[in-house]
């Protein structure tokens, strides 16, 4: 993780509660923008990120070189068209791009945190990027967007600023992680710390890493966020680079060879302790229980005009668990409308190229944009 | 179609909130609001045609009227509106009482199966009947619950639904239908527009 010093930051200097109690301050907030702010100051849209995005959702990602990991949706002419709109997005806390996270040196000791860091929620996540609106001098976004623990964040982020974006596009989430959402995720925490060299989370003070721990994480949720038509239709049964089967545990099948090779990429850029909090943050997320059992009291002081996305092949988070949001919005009378999209493309569905949602989420972006 | 989406659009007062129940491609849903100051929502169970109304920045959400009705609280809207799907669904009696449950009133149009030249094909030529307002054939028909103006009138009448307004449709005319004209009616008109609520 070269160059991480040269990334954009604000130092937010307000003290920050987070829900375990601790309060933080003068912690970075690592962010990067697309496009040009107004001077309306009315085209903002502030994208929230899933469990491993970070701040780089266009354009080359400076440090991975690779491409943004919103780069089918947003950028010049795309969906979220940075011609026309000043998009804004920030790496969460406890995460590992350059924002306050378990990377982090402590003052007092002069050591990496690691899970000395404080447990951190979606909650405070949102409390923490809304420094970037005072930042930027806007007083209200056009538009939230986000998918998966991106789309959680937007629906934290209305109930906690009620008025603060005039459109909230949630997209392939939840209001309240299930059950078997917490299973895949306490599976993948349970692998990096079954890792001996994760050393009770201090592994980066003792020049450790735990690699392995974490590639098994990572391949357990990549399979999560697959579909299994997806699956099959991609990979089948196909050998990988040989005629017959070796009659060993090495990757004789593709889909095998695949996912090492996606677990070992992903080290590479992330950091194991920052997939422990993240996946935690998701877990304690319930907004349906923030507000006594009642979904639509998160959302009954805005405004805000809402449309919902789900992906058909998404069992991670199903349409049904999207369509309670739309329900509990229905509810209230509030300005909100979804739909389904076709895919076979699983959960991953909302970061690829799937036409016909990067139509919808084009043609709602824009239309409302000219209601203005 | 523009005199039936007339009429339905002055059936409905200014600064009220309104739901399309299977709004299609959000063609009246654009006709009313371009036409009235009116809140519109709409709910569509095709997912090409909830992508087009987005596209037309109607608010619309995709579901089905049998089952995704139960979502909105009672009275929730002024109108609720049913342009010509009611003989479309597996139970238009819940559909029916759902529409009046959700909204203040109700508007239903229905294409009318007693008129005389659905009736003529099928006294004359033994078929099912292939009409302009009917264009498809038995076998590939979404209408499974065909009715005439007098079948409706009838429904309303035995249920206690009050019919605040029931017009009859035909050659660019629109009359009231009343207890005395109903069986002419029935007959003349090819489609029967009712402004009904509980």
């Amino acid at each position: 993780m070269n160059n991480i010093n040269n990334i954009k930051k604000i130092i937010v200097d307000k003290p920050l509660k987070l829900d375990c109690g601790k309060i933080i301050n003068n912690f970075p907030i690592a962010y990067e923008t697309y496009g040009t702010l107004n001077e309306k100051k009315d085209n903002a849209i502030l994208i929230f990120h899933a469990l491993t995005g970070d701040q780089f959702v266009s354009g080359v990602n400076p440090l991975t070189k690779k491409n943004g990991w919103w780069s089918y949706a947003v950028g010049p002419n795309k969906a979220i068209d940075t011609n026309k709109y000043f998009v804004i997005c920030s790496n969460v806390i406890g995460g590992c791009m350059g924002s306050y996270g378990p990377t982090d040196i402590d003052l007092t000791t002069n050591k990496i945190l690691g899970t000395t860091f404080p447990v951190v929620t979606i909650n405070d996540m949102v409390n923490a990027q809304y420094n970037l609106l005072d930042f930027f001098n806007i007083d209200q976004l056009f538009c939230v967007a986000g998918g998966s623990m991106g789309g959680m964040q937007v629906l934290q982020f209305i109930n906690n600023f009620p008025n603060k974006a005039k459109i909230a596009i949630p997209i392939a989430c939840t209001a309240s992680h299930s059950a078997q959402n917490i299973a895949f995720n306490e599976l993948g925490r349970q692998s990096i710390m079954a890792d001996a060299n994760w050393l009770n989370g201090n592994y980066s003070n003792e020049k450790s890493n735990p690699d392995k721990g974490l590639s098994v994480a990572r391949m357990a949720a990549h399979i999560t966020y697959l579909s299994k038509k997806g699956l099959q239709e991609k990979f089948g049964r196909k050998l990988q680079k040989r005629d017959n089967l070796k009659f060993s545990f090495d990757a004789d099948f593709q889909i095998e060879s695949y996912l090492r090779h996606q677990g070992s990429v992903f080290v590479d850029r992330f950091d194991a302790n920052s997939y422990l909090y993240i996946t935690r943050a998701m877990d304690y997320f319930d907004l349906i229980k923030q507000h006594d059992g009642n979904l639509s009291k998160a959302f009954i002081q805005s405004k805000t005009r809402f449309f919902i996305i789900s992906f058909t092949s998404d069992w991670l988070y199903p349409t049904s668990e999207n369509k309670d949001i739309v329900i509990a919005l229905n509810a209230i009378g509030a300005d909100v409308g979804f739909v389904e999209i076709e895919s076979d493309k699983g959960h991953d569905s909302f970061l690829l190229n799937v036409p016909e949602f990067l139509e919808t989420l084009k043609n709602f972006i824009n239309t409302s944009y000219s209601l203005n | 179609m523009k005199q039936e989406f007339n009429i339905i659009s002055n059936l409905i007062e200014k600064n009220t909130r309104v739901l399309d129940v299977g709004c299609g491609d959000g063609v009246l849903m654009e006709f009313l609001k371009n036409n009235k100051k009116i809140d519109i929502r709409g709910i569509e169970i095709s997912k090409n045609n909830v992508q087009l109304c987005v596209g037309k920045g109607l608010t619309v959400i995709e579901g089905n009227a049998e089952k995704d009705l139960t979502q909105f609280p009672d009275r929730s809207f002024d109108f609720v509106i049913l342009s010509q799907t009611l003989q479309a669904f597996l139970n238009p009696e819940i559909v029916i009482n759902e529409l009046l449950r959700v909204g203040k009133k109700a508007i239903v149009t229905i294409p009318n199966f007693g008129f005389w030249k659905v009736r003529l094909h099928l006294l004359i030529k033994g078929t099912m009947p292939i009409t302009k307002n009917l264009p498809d054939e038995w076998y590939n028909t979404p209408n499974l619950h065909m009715c005439t103006i007098k079948d409706f009138f009838n429904f309303c009448n035995t249920r206690k639904i009050k019919l605040d307004k029931a017009l009859a449709f035909h050659n660019k005319k629109t009359s009231f239908i009343k207890n005395s004209n109903l069986n002419i009616k029935n007959l003349s008109a090819e489609l029967g527009i009712f402004l009904i609520e509980k």
